[in-house]
């Protein structure tokens, strides 16, 4: 195990024990929740996985780099835009994907990019936030998030 | 009921598609015997990787769900305003966990109490892509100064969106 996974599993042990020491009760709830989430959101990662590891097999450094590297410029970035924008997976399962991407030549624009729009953008989800927050306030988010999201990205790759 | 019976039929779903994968890997590998090292020593990697933490990230969703009442949230975010509002709206956002549309009620809710645009898109944003556990999955697998400096920079351009929207929407008038 790596430092960040020690301290990770540090932290939610240290938070185990305060929320147990609150609230006994909601602290079980809590662990029943863990428990079905963990479930749930198994077959999915063990999916991509998979697909990482015939991506990584499979694909030469130099095609993806070629899509979403450097040498790819803007319209690189706008794929990996549109991709996460259109993409509906757990953003959890988002950063060992973008990880992969990143160790076979995809720049760290694109990366973060593809993570910011995968989180922020939701298509799936934008027929209910019209319905609920409505159209202007839904679509201008959801577009403005877009832009957003490309700035972060290049902001990013000029400074790391 | 009706959303238990979805969650069923996504995991079958998703068990199929496991399937199909599986299948797909399996015959790769057959039809490539030179690829195999590398496309399983890559997927091992990864899946050691995940799984390390994958148990004390649900345990962390699991307290937050739990221990953060979303009708708190409601009742302090509709009281506040200024800057403050807006930075409120970020923390308040980035600590429940759950899919996003699960804000989208609490968002209506907040818009209907009287809160800024701005500070609900923010919340939303926050609910979207800043989640605690979310963070530290960030940083086992792109490491610490990539999510730090992601972090900030999202924090700044969500309240710069927030607040062109608010501008946006209360030129053209309130009829949202």
């Amino acid at each position: 195990m790596n430092k960040t996974a020690i301290f990770i599993n540090a932290f939610a042990f240290l938070c185990l024990i305060i929320a147990f020491l609150k609230n006994k009760e909601k602290t079980k709830q809590a662990l029943k929740i863990a428990v079905k989430s963990f479930v749930r959101i198994l077959p999915t990662i063990i999916i991509i996985i998979m697909l990482i590891g015939l991506l990584m097999g499979l694909v030469p450094q130099k095609h993806i780099s070629k899509i979403i590297g450097e040498q790819a410029g803007i319209m690189g970035v706008i794929i990996v835009a549109i991709m996460g924008t259109f993409l509906h997976i757990p953003s959890l399962i988002s950063f060992p994907l973008a990880a992969s991407l990143l160790k076979n030549g995809a720049s760290l624009t694109s990366v973060a990019v593809f993570i910011t729009t995968l989180t922020m953008i939701g298509i799936v989800t934008l027929p209910l936030e019209i319905k609920i927050l409505g159209k202007k306030m839904a679509i201008l988010r959801n577009l403005l998030s877009f832009i957003i999201a490309i700035i972060i990205g290049i902001i990013i790759g000029a400074i790391l | 009921m009706k959303t238990e019976k979805k969650k069923s039929k996504k995991i079958k779903q998703d068990i199929l598609i496991l399937i199909l994968i599986l299948f797909i890997t399996i015959i790769v590998i057959l039809s490539f015997p030179d690829k195999k090292e590398k496309i399983i020593t890559n997927g091992w990697n990864f899946f050691i990787e995940m799984i390390s933490i994958l148990p004390a990230v649900m345990i962390l969703t699991g307290l937050f769900n739990v221990f953060i009442s979303k009708e708190n949230i409601v009742k302090y975010l509709g009281k506040a305003a200024g800057l403050k509002a807006i930075m409120f709206g970020i923390i308040m956002g980035s600590l429940p966990t759950g899919p996003l549309y699960v804000a989208f009620p609490l968002a209506a809710a907040l818009l209907k109490k009287g809160a800024r645009i701005s500070c609900i898109i923010a919340f939303l944003s926050a609910w979207a892509c800043i989640k605690i556990p979310q963070e530290m999955v960030e940083i086992q697998f792109l490491g610490i100064k990539f999510m730090a400096l992601r972090l900030v920079l999202t924090i700044i351009f969500v309240i710069i969106m927030g607040l062109i929207i608010e501008k946006l929407i209360e030129r053209r008038g309130t009829n949202i």
